[in-house]
């Protein structure tokens, strides 16, 4: 056998900010490695969005008839971003449940390392996937009549980037409740659908019944499509009364939301949800 | 020694090093674990040296996860307390954890990234020193013979290999207590006796202390000290030869030139009551192997042959819990096995 081998004397993390950082780090950049792995995934959540802007949102166009030829799809749009962004949020945040499933959470939560790091890199992480694919939709604009102004889509960008983190946060506090892969189904079906129809994502929602209306100012991802959809169609010289159909905003009574307000009831969520997350993983066992 | 460590756990950084630097690496006193009514461990005390091989002995379900699990502060105990390589399991939970190493039986890497990302996601969330990471990342592969597997994907392993590839995990941070739950369980024989290689080789290059638990009796073997567990007590601690000595005589079978002689021999000068069994001389006397020089310097009769045989670890288990681990095991199912704060989350 060989000369016994020098051991090299590691220092290991001691809960200095340092450490922290590295481990907030490490977690953020697994989630882009596994990203970048799953072509599959890249794929399959581009397609659902693309399926609904152009399959749907043709087949709607033809029902639904506006004087000045004003493209179904171009009101989509917004909405299709934030679908985009809300489903691979979602999916990335959930993956804790196989995480745990299959072991690696373990591996993250017995590190001695702050639970913080470990949540905050997770929803970092995810909202970063979220927001490259919620890029590459962007990309499509000018299919659907969007003209590429650098600076509407610099904002777009900016509001799906804390869309994404505000989702990835509340699917991550979510993710914390859930023991197995079967439930994951339920919270699609229970939570993430609802939201996504009752956003105005892909029809406006001022006409809706009482019950209705009230349930969409209820959800918070109400808040965040708003704001897209200013965004888009600020950029667009098309007829009042179009305008007043299509971006007709979401008000409070009888006051009209204004963006930057909207945009902060988004923040204040992402925290909230985020310090939740943050509580439920740090419980002792 | 305990109660010194304790007054000076938490006063200046200098007594921190010495708790830290104690000759015990772990330490536990009356551990109790309970899960709503079932006593899982019913209050276990015992201490390992530094540099030991310690195994845990015992059927599933004897509560041989959960105390493993309070000494990686996975758990907290009900009562009771444990230090592990100087500090205590509750109070100074961070400081355990960096200096342990945690194999666990179900596997707990990253299936879709590589060997190498593994371990450099570990060496991250340990702040292992980025300068030191690579030696260290290279010398723990080669440990575990996957250096030239670094870049393949973990979901490409087979189970051995992933085990492997654990082991050189919890060993990347140079922790002082390797924890090992069921290294080798669901392995093929071949792919245990090469970890148990490792295992040995590790103690050697490493010089650090390793904690496991194991229900196979031909592992048990390996340990330096073992304690058995059965029904959430320790029932029995000592090194395997003590085990085995301490539940009696060894079987010592002879041939000789004269059998007659040899049994009036073994009778007069040695006071041992011998027969001829199977064609041989047989008696039971302590300490076989080291009565055997005796014997053939006072015996006075030509030996051609000798055989000594030992109490297995089957009949020391016997001994202690009046069943075989076998049977322990087929009656206690799967009643605590693995750690039950992993899955359980939603439901406590």
């Amino acid at each position: 056998m060989a000369a016994a081998v020098d051991v090299p004397v590691v220092r290991v993390a001691g809960g200095r900010t340092g450490d922290d950082l590295r481990a907030l780090w490490v977690v953020w950049k697994r989630e882009l490695i596994r990203f970048r792995r799953n072509r599959m995934r890249i794929i399959t959540s581009l397609a659902q969005p693309v399926l609904f802007l152009f399959i749907l949102g043709t087949g709607l166009s033809t029902v639904i008839s506006t004087a000045d030829h004003f493209n179904f799809r171009t009101f989509m749009f917004p909405g299709v971003l934030a679908m985009t962004v809300l489903f691979t949020s979602i999916f990335s945040a959930i993956s804790i449940v196989w995480d745990r499933e299959f072991g690696f959470l373990r591996e993250m939560l017995v590190a001695p390392v702050h639970r913080w790091t470990l949540v905050l890199g997770k929803c970092l992480g995810g909202a970063t996937v979220a927001t490259i694919q919620g890029a590459i939709m962007l990309a499509l604009a000018g299919l659907v009549g969007v003209p590429y102004n650098p600076v509407m889509l610099l904002v777009l960008l900016l509001e799906m980037m804390l869309t994404a983190f505000a989702l990835t946060a509340f699917g991550v506090m979510l993710a914390a409740r859930i023991s197995d892969v079967q439930s994951f189904q339920v919270v699609t079906q229970l939570f993430v659908l609802p939201m996504f129809f009752l956003s105005g994502a892909v029809f406006p929602v001022t006409k809706l019944p009482v019950w209705l209306g009230v349930l969409s100012k209820l959800d918070p991802l109400s808040y965040a499509v708003d704001p897209l959809r200013k965004e888009v169609f600020s950029y667009l010289s098309i007829p009042p009364v179009i305008r007043h159909t299509f971006d007709p905003g979401v008000s409070w009574g009888a006051s009209q939301l204004p963006v930057f307000f909207e945009v902060g009831l988004v923040a204040i969520a992402a925290v909230v949800m985020l310090g939740i997350a943050i509580r439920q993983f740090s419980r002792p066992s | 020694m305990w109660q010194a460590l304790r007054v000076t756990q938490s006063e200046t950084s200098a007594a921190v090093q010495v708790a830290g630097a104690t000759d015990q690496a772990v330490v536990a006193q009356d551990l109790k674990k309970n899960y709503k009514e079932i006593e899982a461990v019913r209050g276990v005390s015992f201490d390992v040296a530094t540099g030991e091989i310690f195994g845990f002995l015992g059927p599933n379900g004897a509560g041989k996860s959960t105390t493993i699990s309070m000494l990686c502060t996975l758990v907290n105990p009900t009562a009771g307390s444990a230090r592990v390589a100087g500090f205590d399991v509750v109070a100074d939970q961070a400081r355990v954890r960096q200096r342990i190493g945690l194999v666990f039986q179900d596997t707990t890497l990253d299936d879709y990234l590589t060997a190498s990302e593994n371990l450099r996601f570990h060496a991250e969330l340990y702040g292992v020193p980025r300068d030191l990471v690579p030696t260290r990342m290279h010398q723990v592969l080669e440990m575990v013979d996957l250096w030239e597997r670094r870049d393949g994907l973990v979901q490409t392993f087979s189970g051995g290999m992933k085990r492997r590839l654990e082991i050189a995990r919890g060993l990347l941070h140079s922790p002082a207590v390797l924890f090992l739950d069921e290294p080798t369980v669901g392995l093929d024989p071949q792919t245990r006796s090469h970890i148990w290689r490792y295992i040995q080789e590790l103690r050697r290059r490493e010089k650090i202390t390793i904690f496991l638990t194991t229900h196979y009796m031909d592992e048990a073997e390996y340990c330096d000290r073992l304690a058995i567990m059965d029904k959430g007590v320790l029932v029995a601690i000592d090194t395997p030869e003590a085990l085995k000595g301490s539940i009696g005589e060894d079987r010592v079978e002879l041939h000789t030139s004269d059998d007659q002689q040899a049994i009036q021999r073994l009778e007069q000068h040695f006071q041992l009551k011998a027969q001829v069994s199977e064609g041989a001389v047989a008696f039971h006397v302590p300490g076989g192997e080291q009565f055997v020089p005796r014997l053939f310097a006072e015996l006075g009769v030509p030996i051609s042959s000798i055989r000594v045989s030992r109490p297995t670890l089957d009949d020391v288990f016997m001994t202690y819990t009046g069943r075989t681990i076998r049977d322990a095991e087929a009656t206690s199912g799967d009643r605590l096995r693995a750690t039950p704060w992993m899955r359980g989350r939603g439901r406590r």
